[in-house]
C-alpha cells in the first residue's frame, strides 16, 4: 500500500487557525461548508488530519446534524419551511409540487445543477406561512400553483447571469475546482 | 482509601455495595441478573439499549440499571410488570429490524440477543417494519460487517475507542439510520482498522465476525492431491475446551492435537516450536542492539495487529520493531522449505494452515511480504472459533477425546514458547535466552520466572538483571496501553525491550477466541483472560525445557538448515519488513 | 470601561436622555424615533429593504435632526411585517412597502400626518387602530422577557444600559451573596422556560453546592422545536456584537464592576438537531461532539461542559431573571398561577389572525391567548386544536380552551408547555396527519442512541403512513397507543419520553377521525391524499372548464357554460389538480 500524498488546502487551514480551540469542530466545520456548499470526503478527511481527530468522529458529526451537507448543492438552494406553521397551511403540498416541477426529490439536486432542493424547519417566518426559500429570498403565502412562476423566475435570472458574467464561477463549480 | 458504603434494598433484599456501584452489579450480590445488551463493563456504560431498565422507589421514570449509581439508600425492583413490559419492548423494537435468520447465523445459540428475548419471553412481534437492507461488507480477509444484525450497542465503538484507542468505528448519521461504522461506512479493509478483532469479541450478535476460511479448508483436506498440515498457536490449548462446556482455562492440548487429525490434517504441530525459534532470533536481536547495532528500544513485533497499529499510528517507531515475522508466519516459511526438502515432499502440494487466536493473523497471512519464491507462508488462518465449529460439523466429541501429541520433528517445544499466549510472556522467553546467550550458561531453575512481568495490569514496566547489564524492559496490552509507553518513548524515555500486545491480555483475550456470549455466560468481562493466561503459566512451569535455546528441535533446525539466528537464510525466511500506512489519506479515492 | 455602578449609572441617564422619546413618550419636540422591526419574520418580509430606504429618503428630505431610523427587536406581531413604529406616539405602521416609504417620510415625519392606509386594522370589526396600545393583540400582554423588544436597538449596549441592562448585575455583585441570590430566585417561583418547567432556584442551588476549581454557566438557546421563534427574538441582533461591546465596557471579563467578579461568554453554535434542546445532549454538541444525551444522574449540576459544574437554563429562563432582581420575588411570584409563576413567551402560529410572538401571564386561558390575543380563526372556519408544546406536546380539543394554563394544567390534559410553541388548527387540518407530521420528525430529530426512541418512533411512524394510505385496520390504533406508552416509559431522554404526545392526545381527542381513516377510509379534512374524494359544489360551479383542462385522466365531465361539472370517483386519482385550479372554490374535498 502506498502512502498517498497529503493535499493542501490553504483555505480550509485559514479557518482551522481561525476557529481552533478545543471542541471547535462544528464551527470549523460549518466555516469550510460555507466556502465550498458542501463537506467532501475528502475535505472531512483534511480536517480531521488536521485536528488529529478521527476521521471517523469528523464523518459522525457531520452526518448527524442536519445543516451539514455531504453532497454538492446546485446554484440556488430551495428551502421548503416544514415548520408546523408552514405544514399546517399545506407546506407539504407546495414540496410536493416542487417536487413534481424539478423531478427531484429533497436533497437532490437538478441536473442543470440550478436547484437543490431541501426541506427545512422553521425559519421563524410563520406569520408569512407557507414560506420557501430560495438563494437568500424569501417567499411568503404562496400556494402550489405559484411555483412553477417562482421556479421561472430563477432559471431566467441564471441565463441572464451567464450571460453577463460569463467567467463567474458558480458554487457548484467551485466545489469541483477545489476537488481538483 | 475507605469506600463508602450505601445500604440498599434490591428487590426487598438488602444489599450493601460501594458508594458509586451500578444498580446492574449491586443486583449480581443478590443474585439476579438484569437483562442487557450495550453493557460491557467499564467498557461501554451507556444506558442506551433499555434493556436494564428498573424501578427505584421514588424517582418517577424507568431508569438503566447499568448506569445509575447507588450513591444512597435507595429501593430497587428489577421485575416489576412495568419493568417487564419496557424490556419487552425494547427487545421486541430491535428484533423488528433485526435479521432475525437464526437458524442460519453464525452466533446462534451464542447470541446476546437471542438470549435476551428468549428469556424475556418475547414469542412474537407485535409491531414489524422497515428493516435493514444492507449489503454484508467483507473485502478484507479478516473481519466482516454485517449492519443488519447490528443492534446500535456500540460496544464495538466503545472497544476500538476507549481500549485500543484506534477509533475505526463511530455513530453515522441518526434516527433509524444511525450505523455505527467507519468513516463514510467503508469496508473495514480500507480503513485504519489493525485487525485485532476486539470489536467482533464485543458484538452481542453476528454483526461483527471473523471471516471465515473453513470452506476452504475443508475443501483442501478433501483434496486427494494436498498434504495439509496445521499450527496451533499456543493459546489454543487453553481456549478450546471452552467452546464445548469445559471451564476457562482448561488445557486441552492432547485433545485438540487428537480432533485435528481426525479432522484429517495430516501433521499438527504446536506453533510454540516455532515461538522458541522468534525467541532465538529476538534474543539475538536484543543482544545485536544492545550492543550498538540498531535501534533501541526492541519492540516485539509477533502480534499483526499491533504491528499495523504501529505501522498507522507511530510510523516515525517503525524501525524498532523487531524484523522477526510473527511465529507462525516463520514456521510456515519452514514447512514449505525445510520440511519439505526433509519429508520429500512438493512444497506446492503442501496446504498450510494456523489455528490462531486472532483475526490479525488472517490480515497477516495476506501480507505480500509473508512468503518465499512466490509462496505463501500460510494458506489458511482460522481462528479458535472456526475450530470449534469443525470439530462439532464433524460430530466429534471432543470432550471424550484420548489425548494425543504433536507430530515430530517439531512437537518439541518449550515452555518459554507457551507464555507467548499471555502479556508479558514474549519478554519473559526472550529475557530467559538472552541472558543464557550473554553469560553463556542458563539461570538457575527459579531465577526464570520473571513474575515482575506477568499479570493483567496495563503497562508493566521492570528493570531485568541479564547478569553483565541490567536492562530496561516494558510491556503493554491493548494498543491504548501502548499508547502510553510508545508516547514515553517519543518524549525521550530510555527503554532497552519493549512487548506489545495487541490485545488485551495478550493471545488469550485475542479477536478469534471464544465468545463467552451463549447461555452460561451473559457478559463479558475481563476476568476470563486472568484463568486463560494462568493456564499458560501451568504448562510453563511443568514443562521439561523453560527455556527456548535448550529446544533440540530448534537447535537440530540451525544445525541443518539455517545456519545460525540472523543468518542469511533466517534473514530471507523468517524476517520481514513494514510499511508506514496513513492515518487517513488511505481512505482517499 | 465600566469600573463602578455610577459609571454605569452615568451612561444610563446619557442614554436615557437620547431616548426619551421612546422612553418618556415626550411629544413636543417634533422629533420622530421610527423603529423598523428586524425579527426574523419582519426580514424575510424584506423589512432591511423598507429601513435601508426610510434612512435614504430621511437623508435626501434633510430630516436626519428630526427623524432617526432604528432596528429593534421583534413586535411580535408577525403577521403584519414589515412592522414599523413611530415614537414617541407609537404609531403602529404594518405590511409597510417600500412605496410606503415616500408617504411615512412626507407626510408623517415632514408633515405630521398619520399615514391611514397602513394602519392597523382590526380582523374582528374593521376599525383603525392607530397605535400600538390600543391594539388588542398587546392588550392580554405582559412583556417580561420580550420587555426590551420593540423598544431598543439590540445592537447598542446604551440603549440596554438606559433600560437598567445590567443593573441588576450591578445589584447582585454589590448587595447580595450568592446565596441570597438564590433564594431571590427561589422564592420567585420561575421554572425552567425550555420546557420541562424545573425550578430554577433548586438547580442554582444544586449547581452552587458542587465543589469545583472550575464551574460553567451554559445558555441553551439551541431552540429546536419546528413551529417556535422565541428564544432567538429574546436574544434580538447580533449577539457576537453585543458581547464584543459588553466586553469593550469591561461587563464581561475580569473584575467585572470593579468587583473580584470574573466572567466571560462564549458562543458555540449548533448545526441542526432538535434533541440539542436536551441539557446533556446541548453539552455535548457545545463541545464539538454529536449531541446524543446521556442518562441522568449524574446531572450537569455535578458533571457537565468539559465534564464540570454546569448550570444549563435556556435563553427564555435567564431573560426572566434580571427582572426578579430588580423588582423582587414577590413581585414576579404575583404573576401566574399557583405552582407557574410569572409569564410564558409564546409562538403563535396556523390557522390564526394574529401570528406572532406573545407573552402573557401564567394562568391566562387558552381561549383568550386565540380569540383576543390571536384575534380568531381565519376565514370564519371553525376551531379544531391548538397544539401545545411542539413534538413533544399534544393536541388539544375545544373542551379545553378554558384551561388555564400552567405547566401542570397543559401535563394534565396530554400536552405540555415545551419551550412554546403554539398551532392552531382548523377544520381543514387532519388530525391524524398532524400526528404523523410531528412523529415523522420526531424519528428524524432522533439521534438514534437508545432503542425505543430510534425504532419506535419509526415503527409509530409506519402505522400512522399506514393510516393515512387508507390500509389501517382498528387494531393499529390499539397498538400504536401501547407503542407510544411504552416508547414514553423507556426512552433515556426527553425527546423520546414525550415523541408519542401528538399522536397519544390525538387519539385521545380526535379518535374519530382515525376510525375514519381505518374504517370508512375517508379523510374528513381532505388532506390524507389517498383517503380524500374530490366533489364540485354545484352552487358555486361557473362551468369555466378549468378543472376539466387541468384533470389528466378525464375524471371531470361538463360543458363550458352549463354549470355544474362532475367528478367521476371511478376515474378520480384524487391528484388535487382540478381543486387548485378551480378559480370559485366550486371543488371541495374531504
Amino acid at each position: 500500500m502506498q502512502l498517498k500524498e497529503k493535499p493542501v488546502y490553504k483555505e480550509i487551514d485559514a479557518v482551522i487557525e481561525k476557529y481552533n480551540k478545543p471542541g471547535g469542530l462544528i464551527r470549523i466545520l460549518q466555516k469550510v461548508q460555507d466556502m465550498y456548499g458542501y463537506l467532501s470526503e475528502d475535505v472531512q478527511i483534511y480536517i480531521a488530519d488536521r485536528l488529529k481527530l478521527p476521521i471517523s468522529e469528523v464523518n459522525g458529526v457531520v452526518t448527524f446534524y442536519s445543516l451539514f451537507s455531504t453532497k454538492p448543492k446546485g446554484k440556488y438552494t430551495i428551502g421548503v419551511c416544514l415548520g408546523t406553521a408552514c405544514y399546517v397551511k399545506g407546506a407539504n403540498d407546495i414540496l410536493k409540487k416542487i417536487k413534481d416541477e424539478l423531478k427531484i426529490n429533497e436533497d437532490e439536486t437538478t441536473e442543470d445543477g440550478l436547484f437543490t432542493l431541501r426541506a427545512t424547519r422553521c425559519i421563524g417566518a410563520c406569520g408569512l406561512a407557507p414560506v420557501i426559500t430560495v438563494g437568500d429570498d424569501v417567499h411568503g403565502r404562496i400556494n402550489p400553483g405559484e411555483v412553477p412562476k417562482i421556479l421561472s423566475k430563477y432559471r431566467e435570472k441564471d441565463v441572464d447571469t451567464n450571460i453577463k458574467n460569463k467567467d463567474k464561477v458558480s458554487c457548484f463549480r467551485v466545489a469541483e475546482y477545489i476537488k481538483e | 482509601m475507605s469506600e463508602e458504603i450505601v445500604q440498599l434494598t434490591i428487590d426487598d433484599v438488602e444489599v450493601e455495595v460501594e458508594k458509586g456501584t451500578s444498580i446492574l452489579e449491586a443486583a449480581l450480590k443478590v443474585g439476579i441478573e438484569i437483562p442487557s445488551l450495550c453493557y460491557l463493563k467499564e467498557i461501554n456504560e451507556i444506558g442506551a439499549c433499555r434493556v436494564c431498565l428498573v424501578e427505584v422507589e421514588g424517582v418517577k421514570a424507568l431508569q438503566a440499571s447499568c448506569v445509575y449509581p447507588i450513591t444512597q439508600p435507595i429501593k430497587v425492583y428489577t421485575s416489576t410488570e412495568r419493568v417487564r413490559k419496557a424490556r419487552k419492548r425494547a427487545v421486541e423494537l430491535l428484533l423488528s429490524e433485526h435479521d432475525r435468520e437464526c437458524t442460519v447465523c453464525i452466533r446462534n445459540l451464542n447470541c446476546e440477543l437471542q438470549n435476551v428475548a428468549d428469556n424475556l419471553g418475547i414469542r412474537n412481534l407485535r409491531v414489524t417494519g422497515e428493516s435493514k437492507n444492507y449489503p454484508i461488507q467483507m473485502d478484507n480477509p479478516f473481519i466482516m460487517r454485517d449492519y443488519n444484525k447490528c443492534i446500535s450497542c456500540r460496544r464495538c465503538e466503545a472497544i476500538c475507542s476507549k481500549i485500543q484507542e484506534v477509533h475505526v468505528y463511530s455513530a453515522q448519521r441518526r434516527g433509524l439510520n444511525t450505523v455505527i461504522a467507519p468513516a463514510f461506512m467503508r469496508d473495514l479493509g480500507s480503513t485504519n482498522c489493525i485487525t485485532c478483532g476486539q470489536c467482533v469479541i464485543a458484538c452481542p450478535t453476528a454483526s461483527l465476525v471473523e471471516k471465515e476460511a473453513i470452506e476452504d479448508v475443508w475443501a483442501a483436506l478433501e483434496d486427494k492431491d494436498k498434504y495439509v498440515v496445521v499450527q496451533t498457536a499456543p493459546s489454543i490449548q487453553v481456549t478450546l475446551g471452552e467452546i464445548f462446556g469445559m471451564e476457562t482455562g482448561t488445557i486441552v492440548t492432547g485433545k485438540m492435537v487428537a480432533a485435528l487429525r481426525r479432522l484429517g490434517f495430516k501433521k499438527v504441530f504446536p506453533t510454540d516450536l516455532s515461538a522458541d525459534l522468534t525467541i532465538m532470533e529476538e534474543a539475538h536481536e536484543l543482544i545485536e542492539r544492545l550492543q550498538g547495532h540498531g535501534k533501541l528500544p526492541l519492540m516485539s513485533s509477533c502480534c499483526p495487529a499491533w504491528v499495523k497499529f504501529a505501522e498507522h499510528f507511530y510510523p516515525q517507531l517503525l524501525e524498532h520493531l523487531s524484523s522477526c515475522k510473527s511465529p507462525h508466519e516463520m514456521f510456515g516459511a519452514l514447512i514449505k522449505t525445510y520440511y519439505a526438502k526433509k519429508e520429500g515432499l512438493d512444497p506446492k502440494k503442501i496446504v498450510s494452515v494456523a489455528v490462531m487466536p486472532c483475526t490479525a493473523k488472517k490480515y497477516e497471512a495476506s501480507r505480500p511480504e509473508m512468503g518465499w519464491d512466490g509462496y505463501k507462508d500460510i494458506d489458511y488462518v482460522i481462528t479458535t472459533r472456526e475450530l470449534g465449529r469443525m470439530i462439532r460439523q464433524a460430530g466429534i466429541h471432543f470432550r471424550n477425546l484420548a489425548d494425543e501429541p504433536f507430530d515430530m520433528p517439531f512437537g518439541v517445544s518449550s515452555g518459554a514458547g507457551a507464555i507467548f499466549g499471555a502479556t508479558g510472556g514474549v519478554i519473559e522467553a526472550a529475557v530467559r535466552s538472552a541472558y543464557a546467550i550473554l553469560n553463556n550458561r542458563n539461570k538457575e531453575m527459579g531465577l526464570i520466572d520473571f513474575e515482575e512481568l506477568r499479570g493483567q495490569s496495563g503497562v508493566k514496566e521492570a528493570m531485568v538483571d541479564l547478569g553483565k547489564k541490567k536492562i530496561k524492559v516494558a510491556i503493554a496490552h491493548g494498543t491504548g496501553n501502548a499508547r502510553i509507553i510508545l508516547d514515553r518513548i517519543l518524549n525521550g524515555e530510555h527503554y532497552d525491550y519493549i512487548e506489545i500486545m495487541g490485545c488485551p491480555g495478550g493471545c488469550v483475550g485475542g479477536g478469534g477466541q471464544p465468545i463467552l456470549g451463549g447461555r452460561d455466560h451473559k457478559r463479558i468481562s475481563l476476568d476470563y483472560r486472568h484463568n486463560r493466561a494462568d493456564a499458560l503459566y501451568k504448562i510453563d512451569m511443568h514443562s521439561q525445557l523453560r527455556q527456548s535455546h535448550d529446544n533440540p528441535d530448534v537447535r537440530k533446525l540451525y544445525e541443518e538448515f539455517l545456519g545460525e539466528p540472523l543468518g542469511e537464510m533466517s534473514k530471507k525466511l523468517l524476517h520481514t519488513t513494514y510499511t508506514p500506512r496513513g492515518l487517513y489519506f488511505n481512505l482517499l479515492k | 470601561m465600566i469600573t463602578n455602578i455610577e459609571a454605569l449609572n452615568d451612561i444610563r441617564q446619557k442614554a436615557k436622555r437620547q431616548m426619551s422619546l421612546r422612553l418618556d413618550h415626550k411629544q413636543d419636540l417634533q422629533k420622530y424615533d421610527v423603529l423598523v422591526c428586524a425579527g426574523t419574520g419582519c426580514i424575510s418580509s424584506e423589512s432591511e429593504k423598507v429601513r435601508e430606504k426610510l434612512a435614504k429618503v430621511i437623508k435626501e428630505k434633510n430630516l436626519e435632526d428630526r427623524a432617526r431610523v432604528l432596528r429593534t427587536g421583534c413586535f411580535g406581531f408577525c403577521k403584519l411585517g414589515p412592522i414599523v413604529v413611530v415614537y414617541p406616539d407609537k404609531t403602529f405602521y404594518c405590511q409597510v412597502s417600500e412605496k410606503d416609504v415616500d408617504k411615512i417620510v412626507e407626510q408623517h415625519l415632514d408633515g405630521g400626518q398619520v399615514v391611514q392606509e397602513i394602519l392597523y386594522k382590526s380582523p374582528v370589526d374593521d376599525k383603525i387602530q392607530e397605535t400600538m396600545d390600543n391594539i388588542t393583540f398587546f392588550e392580554h400582554q405582559r412583556r417580561i422577557a420580550l420587555k426590551n423588544c420593540g423598544i431598543i436597538d439590540p445592537e447598542k449596549i446604551e440603549e440596554y444600559i438606559a433600560v437598567d441592562g445590567y443593573f441588576a448585575l450591578a445589584k447582585v455583585l454589590n448587595e447580595y451573596k450568592p446565596e441570597e441570590v438564590i433564594e431571590i430566585i427561589s422564592a420567585s417561583g420561575l421554572r425552567g422556560r425550555g420546557g420541562a418547567g424545573f425550578p430554577t432556584g433548586t438547580k442554582w442551588k444544586f449547581t452552587y453546592s458542587v465543589n469545583s476549581d472550575q464551574k460553567y454557566v451554559v445558555c441553551n438557546a439551541d431552540e429546536g422545536d419546528p413551529g417556535a421563534f422565541m428564544d432567538r427574538s429574546i436574544l434580538e441582533g447580533d449577539l457576537e456584537v453585543a458581547i464584543e461591546q459588553a466586553r469593550k465596557y469591561g461587563l464581561l471579563g475580569k473584575n467585572i464592576l470593579g468587583t473580584n467578579f470574573n466572567f466571560d461568554v462564549e458562543l458555540r453554535l449548533g448545526a441542526g438537531a432538535f434533541v440539542c434542546g436536551e441539557e446533556t445532549a446541548l453539552l455535548r454538541s457545545a463541545v464539538g461532539k454529536r449531541g446524543e444525551p446521556r442518562p441522568r444522574p449524574p446531572f450537569p449540576a455535578v458533571s457537565g461542559l468539559w465534564d464540570k459544574p454546569t448550570l444549563v437554563n435556556n435563553v427564555e429562563t435567564f431573560a426572566n431573571v434580571p427582572k426578579i432582581i430588580l423588582n423582587s420575588p414577590e413581585w414576579y411570584a404575583a404573576l401566574g398561577t399557583e405552582k407557574s409563576k410569572g409569564t410564558k413567551v409564546f409562538a403563535l402560529a396556523g390557522q390564526i389572525n394574529n401570528t406572532g410572538l406573545i407573552e402573557v401571564p401564567m394562568g391566562t386561558t387558552l381561549r383568550t391567548i386565540i380569540y383576543d390575543v390571536g384575534g380568531g380563526i381565519p376565514g370564519g372556519k371553525k376551531f379544531k386544536a391548538v397544539q401545545t408544546g411542539g413534538p413533544s406536546g399534544g393536541c388539544i380539543p375545544e373542551q379545553h380552551l378554558d384551561t388555564p394554563i400552567d405547566y401542570e394544567s397543559l401535563n394534565s390534559i396530554g400536552s405540555m408547555m415545551g419551550s412554546g410553541g403554539m398551532i392552531v388548527m382548523d377544520e381543514s387540518n387532519c388530525m391524524v396527519d398532524i400526528a404523523k407530521f410531528y412523529v415523522e420528525f420526531s424519528q428524524d430529530e432522533s439521534c438514534g442512541k437508545c432503542t425505543p426512541c430510534r425504532i419506535g418512533t419509526r415503527r409509530m411512524l409506519e402505522l400512522l403512513r399506514k393510516i393515512t394510505n387508507g390500509e389501517g385496520a382498528l387494531e393499529d390504533l390499539d397498538e400504536l397507543v401501547e407503542l407510544g406508552q411504552d416508547i414514553k416509559e423507556g426512552s433515556l431522554c426527553g425527546l423520546g419520553q414525550t415523541a408519542p404526545n401528538p399522536v397519544l392526545s390525538t387519539l385521545q381527542y380526535f379518535k374519530d377521525e382515525y376510525i375514519a381513516h381505518v374504517k370508512d377510509k375517508r379523510c374528513p379534512a381532505g388532506v390524507c391524499e389517498k383517503l380524500r374524494r374530490h366533489r364540485v359544489i354545484p352552487e358555486k360551479c361557473i362551468a369555466c372548464g378549468l378543472c376539466a383542462k387541468a384533470c389528466g385522466v378525464e375524471a371531470v365531465q361538463g360543458e363550458i357554460k352549463k354549470p355544474p361539472y362532475k367528478i367521476l370517483d371511478e376515474k378520480c386519482i384524487n391528484c388535487g389538480a382540478c381543486f387548485e385550479k378551480c378559480p370559485v372554490g366550486a371543488i371541495e374535498r374531504g
